[in-house]
């Protein structure tokens, strides 16, 4: 009877954890497995270079401060996207970024080529209140960011960090890295950062 | 993809298709409508019979199981296989790109092919302008485009770069960059207070006198260059009007001698790149006739 195999599994607790992994690993291994190794997500596209000392405290705030809960860092291949922001994001962008800031969701827009795009001070006064620019903005203010300092102390050992997982940081960018950013305040880390993102692949929106 | 790689998704994805098949056809009961049979699974006096799958529901499974077959012909999916009619994300995109191009064209042309004086009042060109101003400008210059601090109005007929036509196109595709030296370190913190007096003179705002004549010494020197004799600015450097009470930084005596001691590098962003140039003839036109509307 059919019934019998059913219980086999309903009442063998490890039966069934096994023979669940064995059914969701499908999935893992043919979604996931051949990306990990594939070619177009480890080759870096031409002119990518890690993040400058700066600009790698800058991307720390970013993630300290949460910007990647409401801003993406993904522009999808559609025209309605490509459109409003530039060119569509590639694999080989994100090859040095560790962990991805891709983001899920877009409470702000995508940031993914806001480099270049607004003027250094435009940043500035934006973080400092964004409704100073940009009256209908729900974004929070980041007052703060002017009048800390950035922490040169442990820049060097993120960029080593960084180097062990495959960015291509060379001694000297380490050894320079504290004096990069020796008493620079958060903002100008952050904006650093900022105007950097997506500046390699441009197109007409 | 390696070949080792494309191999791997392809027989990984014909187990999992074939064994739920399997899981479906081999566990198929028929024909035990006319008895239910109790699993044993009793919970407050509710049974779990052991009926087979609803006729509605296994044919659904069914179609899913078809439907991905024909997806996996049709389209990318078995590993280097690139689908039968060989679509692609990013083709597909370079399509669109290229219908939306091509509805566009002739009407681009026309506009392009017309002064930005004589379009800059039609009325499809301020719809098509007023969006692109809100993608592109509104950001630092304001959805009305009144500005802000640090950013001009463009409503009024001050303009620090130049208000024709042809040299608001050229702002836009070239952007600006604004280089007012920091005169602290040149003047001292005292010519910096009087350069500051002198200016508030140029606008009848009567400084103390012999701090606005010392000014008049340092102005003459080394302001006169960019903002000229009178102070009336010189578009061709970017120099604002000092003196028709027009202020992109502020205007009170403070906030003048703040522009004088530390300088100011106000920077506009090029959208050449981003627009091309039938974008920009079409926002330049838009923003040339803001005057108007806002009269």
């Amino acid at each position: 009877m059919a019934l019998s195999k059913h219980d086999k599994i309903e009442t063998n607790v490890s039966l069934m954890m096994v023979l669940t992994i064995v059914a969701i690993s499908f999935g893992t291994l043919v979604e996931l497995a051949p990306l990990v190794f594939g070619k177009q997500v480890k080759e870096p596209i031409e002119g990518l270079q890690p993040l400058p000392a700066l600009a790698l405290e800058g991307r720390d705030i970013y993630i300290r401060e949460g910007c990647n809960t409401c801003h993406s860092q993904m522009i999808r291949p559609l025209r309605a996207e490509t459109e409003r922001y530039g060119h569509y994001s590639v694999a080989g962008e994100f090859v040095y970024d560790h962990p991805f800031l891709w983001g899920s969701k877009r409470t702000g827009p995508d940031l993914a080529r806001v480099g270049g795009r607004y003027s250094d001070d435009w940043h500035r006064a934006h973080l400092y209140n964004p409704r100073d620019v940009v009256p209908e903005s729900v974004m929070p203010s980041y007052p703060w960011l002017f009048d800390h300092t950035v922490d040169g102390s442990v820049t060097g050992r993120k960029m080593a960090a960084l180097r062990a997982v495959g960015v291509p940081y060379t001694d000297d960018d380490i050894a320079g890295a504290a004096a990069a950013v020796e008493g620079k305040t958060e903002v100008d880390a952050l904006v650093a950062y900022l105007q950097q993102l997506g500046t390699l692949l441009q197109m007409r929106r | 993809m390696t070949s080792f790689w494309s191999v791997w998704i392809i027989v990984l994805t014909s187990i999992t298709l074939i064994a739920m098949s399997w899981l479906l056809l081999g566990n198929r009961k028929t024909g035990a409508k006319k008895e239910d049979t109790p699993t044993g699974h009793a919970y407050d006096g509710i049974e779990e019979y052991d009926n087979p799958l609803p006729a509605w529901w296994f044919f659904m499974f069914l179609i899913t199981i078809i439907w991905g077959i024909g997806y996996l012909v049709v389209y990318p999916g078995m590993g280097n296989y690139a689908g039968a009619i060989g679509w692609t994300s990013t083709g597909q995109h370079a399509e669109r790109v290229a219908e939306a191009e091509e509805r566009h064209r002739a009407m681009y042309d026309r506009y392009l092919a017309m002064p930005i004086e004589e379009i800059a009042n039609d009325p499809a060109v301020r719809r098509m302008g007023m969006r692109m101003f809100g993608n592109n400008c509104a950001q630092c210059h304001g959805a009305d485009a009144r500005g802000g601090y640090g950013f001009p109005n463009l409503t009024d007929d001050d303009w620090i770069y130049g208000g024709d036509a042809k040299t608001i196109e050229t702002t836009i595709i070239g952007g600006r960059q604004a280089a007012m030296p920091a005169w602290e370190s040149v003047i001292g913190d005292r010519g910096v207070e009087e350069v500051t007096a002198y200016v508030l003179a140029l606008n009848n705002r009567e400084p103390d006198s012999a701090m606005a004549e010392a000014g008049k010494q340092h102005f003459m020197t080394y302001c006169v260059a960019c903002h000229g004799p009178e102070g009336k600015g010189n578009p061709a450097m970017g120099a604002p009007n000092l003196t028709n009470g027009i202020w992109l930084y502020g205007g009170s005596q403070s906030e003048i001698a703040h522009t004088v001691r530390a300088g100011r590098n106000g920077m506009m962003p090029s959208f050449k790149e981003q627009l091309g140039p039938e974008k920009i003839h079409i926002l330049a036109a838009y923003v040339y006739g803001l005057r108007e509307a806002a009269r």
